[in-house]
């Protein structure tokens, strides 16, 4: 068995996912090994997410294997699932900060949960989780008073906090604007070599994604289309890649959502 | 015409089918947030949070309503009393409707309006902004670090507030009833010394408002934590909670009522 492997973080197999009646995921195998960035891509609602909530154990697969580190997530009770996530760092899409505490208390919360740690102690950790992502002078902020980027920063400051082994980046990339693009995907990749951390990353920002990644794999119709190297993406032919880093809009995904025909429609029967 | 009525049964059994659904996933709900409590309530720094915000910001409110209550309940019990004669006993009166009555269940009725659907909507956009997902990926059990808390501070919160609008009540009546109309001071306050009874009264006066706090605060949250996610969702949960706390209150407080006086006779 793959998972035995201890070079080995994830290891999917067969996994298989529906919400409600209608498939996301159908039959995905995919293995991770230590240390590796690797990115995550495909079209909207392609269950991007959607591994990453399985890998997570926050989802079940509907048949398939999902091994974390060599634990059988989907099988793990509450208790055991919460001591594997103390591992787990997750940047959310938005940041996800809670709203009522300051800067300083979103990246405190960590530490406050989960350790026994005096206030003295806390207080210089946070300041120096801050200080890597640049924003220890904007501790006393209030979430709503940061930018979208500062935001992300502070989001993953407080990921990190307990160190993580493994980090799940849940489109880290959207909504930024170039500047803090590349701020962002400096820190993930500084982050993932400082720390000996394994990082996934979902997203559809190819640029940056290129830059970034050791391997990339291309979702497509709920499988694994393609899983290639960064250089390999640039030259290959595949024309569902090439519809996708060249922005084309009509192409293996169509342009048109699913419609009886045009006439027939507009005409009346 | 018969596939009109199948129609018609066939929406019906859909509506209640889907209604029962709702009741036995709060029936769930309730369960796991029984499971946490226990963890929750040592935390009491969360609750005090909780209890300033549910609580003392709701004292304005209910501390003025219960003296205008108070005031027109004297108005009217006044003038009842004085054909028979008994003005005196308007104390008794007064007391006794806002103990038993007033106090619990128009406390409850403000609570839900003031303190709960704030509850709801604070909840409902945590989960739309995935303040509860980052914080179970951290490993932190929303139920017992966001839900258990607001939950446990209505129940606290109410019977508290009831007492205060049943005294701020009291009070009323008394500058009513003493001040102005002049009723003889030492008959007001005696004569309901003399007929309120902690036991009857007071303690089941009480009983009735952690009732209505328990069924408030578990509306609240309930609707909280599985508000669709939209502008839409939560402004729609913030108004089911408004709706089905304050019939639940109603309902509840008939049995309550009922069960009560039973216990009596």
């Amino acid at each position: 068995m793959a998972s035995s492997d201890p070079s080995v973080m994830i290891d999917l197999n067969g996994v298989r996912f529906s919400y409600a009646d209608r498939p996301i995921l159908q039959g995905i195998d995919l293995t991770i090994k230590k240390g590796e960035i690797v990115a995550i891509m495909g079209g909207s609602g392609g269950g991007k997410t959607t591994l990453l909530g399985l890998m997570a154990g926050r989802l079940k697969p509907s048949s398939g294997s999902v091994t974390l580190d060599g634990f059988d997530v989907p099988h793990l009770g509450k208790k055991d699932l919460y001591a594997l996530r103390r591992r787990i760092g997750m940047l959310f899409q938005f940041g996800a900060l809670f709203t009522d505490l300051t800067v300083f208390d979103n990246v405190a919360f960590p530490y406050r949960e989960q350790t026994d740690l005096p206030e003295a102690m806390i207080q210089a950790l946070v300041l120096m989780k801050l200080e890597a992502v640049g924003l220890r002078g904007a501790h006393r902020l209030m979430p709503s008073e940061l930018s979208g980027g500062m935001a992300r920063r502070v989001a993953l400051a407080r990921a990190v906090a307990l160190d993580p082994a493994l980090m799940l980046y849940d489109e880290p990339f959207t909504g930024l604007d170039p500047i803090s693009v590349g701020i962002i995907g400096r820190l993930i990749k500084r982050l993932n070599r400082a720390l000996g951390m394994t990082s996934i990353i979902v997203t559809h920002d190819l640029n940056e994604t290129l830059r970034l990644a050791d391997r990339v794999i291309v979702l497509s119709g709920g499988k694994v289309h393609r899983d290639m190297a960064p250089d390999e993406i640039r030259e290959t032919e595949d024309p569902f890649i090439r519809q996708f880093a060249d922005g084309l809009p009509d192409g293996p995904v169509p342009f048109h959502y699913p419609a009886e025909d045009y006439l027939t429609e507009l005409m009346g029967s | 015409m018969t596939g009109r009525m199948a129609a018609i049964l066939e929406s019906l059994g859909h509506l209640l089918t889907g209604r029962l659904d709702r009741l036995g996933l709060a029936a769930r709900f309730a369960g796991a947030l029984v499971l946490v409590l226990w963890m929750s309530i040592r935390r009491t720094s969360l609750i005090i949070r909780e209890l300033y915000f549910s609580g003392v910001r709701s004292l304005s409110i209910i501390a003025v309503s219960g003296l205008f209550v108070g005031m027109v309940l004297a108005v009217q019990g006044y003038e009842v009393l004085q054909r028979y004669g008994s003005t005196e006993s308007l104390g008794v009166i007064v007391a006794l409707s806002l103990v038993r009555e007033l106090g619990p269940v128009v406390t409850a009725l403000l609570f839900a309006g003031r303190a709960s659907s704030a509850v709801t909507a604070e909840i409902g956009l945590m989960r739309a902004t995935e303040q509860l997902a980052a914080m179970d990926m951290m490993a932190v059990d929303p139920l017992s670090r966001v839900i258990a808390p607001r939950f446990l501070a209505a129940i606290v919160s109410m019977p508290l507030l009831a007492a205060i609008f049943s005294v701020a009540g009291i009070i009323g009546a008394w500058i009513i009833g003493v001040q102005l109309i002049g009723i003889d001071d030492g008959a007001f306050w005696s004569q309901m010394q003399a007929s309120v009874d902690v036991r009857i009264d007071v303690l089941d006066g009480l009983l009735k408002s952690i009732v209505f706090g328990t069924a408030v605060g578990l509306i609240s949250v309930f609707e909280g934590y599985f508000a669709a996610p939209t502008a839409e969702g939560i402004a729609s949960a913030t108004t089911r909670t408004v709706v089905i706390s304050s019939l639940s209150v109603l309902m509840l407080d008939l049995v309550l009522t009922v069960m009560m006086f039973r216990g009596l006779s």
